[in-house]
C-alpha cells in the first residue's frame, strides 16, 4: 500500500505547488495591476488619506482639503473661487475622479511621486503625516478675475455667456488666465454623498445643455473668424508675397471676391472701401476679398506649415492637455476659406492668444505653460519650468510690421475705446466668426490682442464669447469682446507696475 | 533522533518527541499573540485590552493538549498540534482583526466573532482531547463502518430537509439548530465518511484489486465492483445538485478516489474517479445557474456584474495590494470584500494583502506540512485500516485546502468551503481539532514500541505439566 501513498503524497504537493506558483503569479507578476486597477477602491482611498497639496496662484492656494466623517476617504477637496478657477484646477472629486492639473499634477498634489520620497521617509519617521506636495502656477490672480467678471457681465439678462478667456505673457509663454463660462463649483461634488452625486448629474451636458464643465478655454475649438487674417497676413510676409504693409498694389484682389473653382461671391463688411486696401488697410477694416486673395495665392501647404508654426495641428500640453487647433489640408474654395478663419479651420482661444502672443514677442513664440513650479511639503523645490522657444513663425522684421498694422487695428478702428491703454502700445485684431450652415446661429465674437511696454510685451489675451444672447447684428468682436481682453490687459498691466 | 534530548521515555523505544512539541507550541502561541499586539498597534496605537486574556487562553489551551498528548498519546506526532495551534491562532486574529471594521461587524452581519470564534476553538480544543483519551485504539472505529456510512449521509442529506437546512449565499450547506445557530454538517461528515471509506475498503480491497479483467494495458473493475465506486459518485453529485456544493461533492469524491487508489493499487479507480469527477463537474456547471456563474466568475474575475464589483475582484485586488510583503496587519483594505465572507471565506484574502505574498506562502506551507505529517503518519501506520483512515483523513484535508485557497486565489472556481482553522465557522473548527485527533491517535499507535510478546499459555501449560 506504501506506493500509491507515496504517489498521493506527490500530488498532494503538486496541488501545494499549484497554489504556490499561482500566489506568485498574483501578488507579484500581477501585482503591480491589480493593486492600480481603476475598480480598486484602494487607490483613491489612498489618494484621499492625506491632505492634497495646494494649486497656488499669486502665493496663494486657491485649493484646501477638509476632513470627512462617515466615509471610507477621510479628506475632501474644497476650491476657493471654485467656478472661476475651474478650467485651471479642475476636480478632485472622491467619487468621480479627477482631472486637469488636479489629475495631470496628482502624484505630487497626493505625496505619492517618487521625488517625494526622501520626504515621506522623514515624516515616516518624524511619525507626522504623509503630505502632498504644492504645484505653483504661473496664474494672475487679477487677470484671471477680469476674465471671468467680464464673461459673466457679457450674458444678457439671465443668460449666462458661454466663452472664454486666455491670457499669455509672450516673453515667456506663461498662462496668466484661462477663464471659461458658464462654469461650475468642483467644491460641489468633491465628496461622495448623496449632494455630490446629485451635483455631478444636473452639471452633465445630458441634463444641463450650456455643458458647462467644458473648459472652453483649452478644450473647445471655434472657427477662428477675422482674427485668423493675423495668422494669414504672417503667411502673406513671410512668404515674400507682401512686403510693405502700405502698399496696396501687393494686396489686390477684386472686391466682393469670388472663391476659386466656384461661382460663390464673398463680399466684405466694409464694403467698397476694401476695393483697393494696403494691407494695413485691409487688416482694419477687416476686407475678405484681400485675405482671401492672400490665402490662396499663398496656397494651401504655405499656409498649413506658416498656421503650424504658430501651434495648429498639435496638442499643447500645459501640462494639462488643450485640443489641437486645426488648419486641414484643403482644395482651393476650402483654403480660401480657411484663410479667414471659415470653413473647416478651428481654433482654441489658447491658441489664438499664442498667436497674438507670437507676434507681440517679435516672432519668437514660447511654450505655453501652467505650473511654474512644484514644490515640496518641506517647500524645497521639486521642479521648475525653464521658458521654451517653441517656434519661429515670424522674422522679427515681419513681425514689427505686423505690430504696427495691428496697432492701426486698435487705434483707428471700432475697438479703439475698450482695448487702448494710455501710454502703452495696444495690438490687437477683431473677428466675428459665422457659426452654423448659412451663419444660422448666433456667430462667435473674438477679439485677439496684445500690449507692449518697454519691457517687451507683457500679455497677449485672446477672447471669444459664444451666442450671448444678443441681438444678431450686435455681436461683434469689438462690442462683447475687446473690452473684456482690454480688462485683463490692463490688470495686467497694473501688476506689473 | 538522539535520544539524549528525551527524558520520558525509556532508551528503548524510540523518543517520543514530547519536549520538541512543546518547544514548537511556544512558537505557536507566541506568533499568534504577537500578531494580536500588532494589529492594536496599527489600528489604535496601543497594546490591545484583551491581549493577556486571549494570550492565557490560547497558551492554557495548548498546555491542556499537550498535557493530555504527553500522557494519552506519548508517540504522537510532535508537529501537528502546534500546527493546528498556530493555524487556529492565526485565524482568531485575523477574525478579531476583522471584527474592528465597522462594515463588515454590523450586527445584521452578526457583529463582531472573535469571541464566538474562540469558545468555539475551545469546544473544538475539547473533542479533540476526548478523542485521545477515549479512543484508546483506531481500530475500533473499524467496528462503526456501516454505522458511519448510515450517519455521514445523515449529516451530509440534513441542510436539504425543510425546517432545518438554511441556504446562504445560493449553496444549501448549512443547518440551523434554534439556540446554538448554524451547523455545516459537511465538516463532520468529512470525517465519519473517511471511516466509512477506510472500513469498507479495507474488507473489499481484495476483490476490487484482484477480481478485474485486463483490457489494452489496463484492468477494468468488474461491473458489480463498480457498484460502490459509481454510488459514491451518484451522492456527491447529489450533493452538487441539490445543495450546489461544488467543493463538498469534490472532497467527497477525490477522498474516495485516493483510498480506493491506495487500497487497491489499481490506476485504473483513478481514470474512472477522473472522468467521472470530470462529467459530473461539466453536466453540472452547464446546467446548474448557480455552479455556471461561479465559473463565468472564475474565468473573468475582474469582470464587472450590474455595474459593481465583484467579490471575486475585489479578492484579487487585496491580494496585487499586498504585494510581497503586504501591508501589514491591520492596515489592509480587505473590507471591502463586504459582507461576512471576508471573515470565512475569503479569509485568506486579508492573509494575502496585510502579510503580503511572503505571509501567504508562509500559511500554505504551514498547511503543506500538516498535510505532510498526516501522509507520514499513514506510511508509518503498520495497520491497513489506520493506513487508509490516516490517508483518507489527510487526503480530504489536502484537498480542502486547495480547493479553498485555490478557488480564492483563482486557480480553479469558488467553491463554498472554508479554511480548516483559519476561517470564522464552529463547525470547521470544532470538525478539524477532531480529525487531527484521529491522525494523533494513529500515529502514537504507529510510533510506540511494539509490545512486548506475550508469555505464550502452551509454554505455561507444558510447565504446569511438568511440575
Amino acid at each position: 500500500m506504501n506506493k500509491p501513498m507515496r504517489r498521493v503524497a506527490v500530488f498532494c504537493g503538486l496541488l501545494i505547488l499549484a497554489l504556490l506558483v499561482r500566489v506568485n503569479w498574483v501578488q507579484f507578476v500581477q501585482a503591480d495591476e491589480l493593486a492600480n486597477h481603476e475598480d480598486n477602491r484602494r487607490v483613491r482611498i489612498e489618494q484621499f488619506a492625506h491632505p492634497r497639496g495646494d494649486i497656488i496662484v499669486d502665493g496663494e492656494p486657491i485649493t484646501g482639503s477638509v476632513e470627512t466623517e462617515g466615509s471610507d476617504f477621510r479628506y475632501a477637496r474644497t476650491y476657493t473661487d471654485g467656478p472661476m478657477w475651474a478650467p485651471v484646477t479642475g476636480f478632485a472629486s472622491q467619487a468621480f475622479g479627477s482631472n486637469l492639473l488636479e489629475n495631470v499634477e496628482d502624484d505630487v498634489l497626493s505625496g505619492t511621486d517618487d521625488r517625494l520620497f526622501f520626504n515621506n521617509t522623514i515624516d515616516m519617521f518624524t511619525g507626522e503625516d504623509q503630505r502632498g506636495g504644492n504645484v505653483v502656477t504661473t496664474l494672475n490672480a487679477a487677470a484671471q478675475e477680469a476674465a471671468y467678471n467680464g464673461l459673466l457681465e457679457a450674458g444678457q439678462g439671465d443668460d449666462t455667456a458661454k466663452g472664454a478667456v486666455v491670457a499669455i505673457d509672450p516673453r515667456t509663454g506663461a498662462i496668466l488666465a484661462a477663464a471659461s463660462t458658464p462654469s461650475y463649483d468642483p467644491s460641489s461634488f468633491a465628496g461622495n454623498g448623496e449632494s455630490d452625486s446629485e451635483a455631478w448629474t444636473a452639471l452633465d451636458k445630458e441634463n444641463d445643455p450650456d455643458d458647462p464643465m467644458l473648459n472652453r478655454a483649452l478644450r473647445a475649438t471655434y472657427p477662428p473668424g477675422s482674427t485668423f487674417k493675423i495668422v494669414t497676413a504672417a503667411a502673406a510676409l513671410e512668404n515674400g508675397r507682401v512686403d510693405d504693409i502700405d502698399e496696396s498694389s501687393q494686396t489686390e484682389y477684386d472686391n466682393p471676391f469670388q472663391l476659386p473653382d466656384s461661382t460663390t461671391e464673398i463680399s466684405s463688411q466694409a464694403g467698397a472701401a476694401c476695393d483697393e486696401p494696403s494691407m494695413r488697410e485691409a487688416l482694419v477694416l477687416s476686407c475678405n476679398s484681400t485675405f482671401l486673395g492672400l490665402s490662396h495665392d499663398v496656397g494651401n501647404e504655405e499656409m498649413i506649415s506658416t498656421a503650424e508654426d504658430f501651434g495648429f495641428n498639435e496638442e499643447q500640453f500645459l501640462p494639462v492637455r488643450a485640443e489641437a487647433s486645426v488648419y486641414p489640408e484643403d482644395d482651393d474654395p476650402g483654403n480660401a476659406m480657411a484663410g479667414i478663419g471659415q470653413a473647416s479651420n478651428r481654433a482654441t482661444p489658447l491658441q489664438m492668444a499664442m498667436v497674438a502672443a507670437a507676434v507681440a514677442n517679435n516672432g519668437t513664440l514660447m511654450e505655453p505653460y501652467m505650473v511654474d513650479e512644484l514644490v515640496a511639503p518641506n517647500l524645497s523645490t521639486i521642479e521648475r519650468h525653464e521658458p521654451q522657444e517653441l517656434s519661429q513663425p515670424l522674422s522679427p522684421e515681419n513681425a514689427q510690421l505686423l505690430q504696427e498694422a495691428m496697432e492701426s487695428v486698435v487705434s483707428e478702428g471700432s475697438s479703439r475705446d475698450a482695448a487702448s491703454i494710455d501710454g502703452v502700445r495696444v495690438g490687437g485684431k477683431t473677428g466675428t466668426a459665422q457659426n452654423g450652415e448659412g451663419n444660422a446661429n448666433n456667430p462667435f465674437a473674438w477679439f485677439i490682442s496684445y500690449a507692449i511696454t518697454d519691457d517687451g510685451s507683457p500679455v497677449a489675451v485672446a477672447v471669444v464669447v459664444e451666442d450671448a444672447g444678443a441681438e444678431r447684428d450686435q455681436i461683434s468682436g469689438s462690442d462683447l469682446a475687446a473690452p473684456i481682453a482690454g480688462d485683463v490687459m490692463r490688470a495686467v498691466l497694473d501688476g506689473e507696475n | 533522533m538522539s535520544s539524549t534530548s528525551n527524558t520520558t521515555v525509556s532508551t528503548a523505544g524510540p523518543p517520543s518527541r514530547r519536549n520538541t512539541e512543546l518547544a514548537m507550541l511556544v512558537f505557536a502561541v507566541l506568533v499568534p499573540v504577537l500578531a494580536y499586539a500588532n494589529v492594536g498597534l496599527a489600528k489604535d496605537e496601543s497594546l490591545p485590552a484583551g491581549m493577556l486574556g486571549y494570550g492565557l487562553g490560547l497558551g492554557l489551551m495548548a498546555g491542556v493538549a499537550h498535557l493530555v498528548v504527553r500522557r494519552w498519546a506519548p508517540y504522537a506526532d510532535p508537529l501537528m498540534l502546534p500546527l493546528a495551534t498556530l493555524l487556529n491562532g492565526l485565524g482568531l486574529v485575523l477574525i478579531w482583526r476583522l471584527d474592528q471594521e465597522p462594515e463588515i461587524t454590523r450586527p445584521a452581519l452578526g457583529g463582531p466573532m472573535a469571541a464566538d470564534q474562540l469558545l468555539w476553538s475551545v469546544v473544538g480544543v475539547a473533542l479533540f482531547l476526548g478523542v485521545l483519551i477515549f479512543l484508546k485504539d483506531h481500530r475500533i472505529l473499524q467496528r462503526y463502518t456501516y454505522i458511519s456510512m448510515v450517519v455521514a449521509l445523515l449529516l451530509l442529506i440534513s441542510p436539504m430537509i425543510p425546517g432545518l437546512g438554511d441556504e446562504v449565499n445560493g449553496a444549501r450547506i448549512w443547518i440551523r439548530i434554534p439556540g446554538l445557530g448554524g451547523l455545516q454538517p459537511a465538516e463532520f461528515a468529512k470525517i465519519v465518511m473517511v471511516v466509512f471509506f477506510a472500513g469498507y475498503l479495507m474488507v473489499k480491497r481484495d476483490a476490487l484489486a484482484l477480481a478485474s479483467r485486463r483490457v489494452m494495458g489496463i484492468y477494468l473493475p468488474r461491473g458489480r465492483d463498480l457498484g460502490p465506486i459509481l454510488a459514491v459518485w451518484g451522492v456527491s453529485l447529489m450533493i452538487l445538485v441539490f445543495e450546489t456544493d461544488l467543493g463538498t461533492s469534490l472532497l467527497f469524491f477525490g477522498a474516495f478516489v485516493i483510498m480506493l487508489y491506495v487500497a487497491t493499487e489499481r490506476t485504473s479507480w483513478i481514470i474512472f474517479g477522473v472522468l467521472l469527477s470530470a462529467s459530473g463537474a461539466v453536466f453540472v456547471a452547464s446546467t446548474n445557474q448557480h455552479v455556471g456563474d461561479r465559473v463565468e466568475n472564475w474565468l473573468n474575475p475582474l469582470a464587472r456584474i450590474n455595474d459593481g464589483v465583484t467579490e471575486t475582484a475585489q479578492v484579487m485586488y487585496s491580494f496585487g495590494s499586498g504585494g510581497l510583503f503586504g501591508s501589514g496587519l491591520g492596515q489592509g483594505y480587505s473590507r471591502l470584500i463586504g459582507g461576512i465572507a471576508a471573515k470565512s471565506d475569503y479569509i485568506l484574502a486579508t492573509v494575502g494583502e496585510e502579510l503580503g505574498l511572503a505571509g501567504m506562502m508562509a500559511v500554505i506551507l504551514l498547511y503543506a506540512l500538516l498535510i505532510e505529517r498526516g501522509m507520514r503518519t499513514a506510511l508509518a501506520a503498520r495497520d491497513p485500516f489506520g493506513k487508509l483512515l490516516a490517508m483518507g483523513l489527510s487526503g480530504a484535508f489536502a484537498l480542502q485546502v486547495f480547493v479553498v485557497a485555490g478557488g480564492v486565489t483563482g486557480v480553479i472556481p469558488l467553491t463554498g468551503m472554508t479554511m480548516p482553522f483559519l476561517a470564522q465557522g464552529g463547525s470547521s473548527v470544532i470538525a478539524n481539532w477532531a480529525l487531527i485527533a484521529v491522525l494523533l491517535r494513529i500515529s502514537d499507535t504507529a510510533r510506540k514500541p511494539a509490545p512486548a510478546p506475550a508469555p505464550s499459555l502452551d509454554a505455561e501449560q507444558t510447565q504446569v505439566v511438568r511440575a
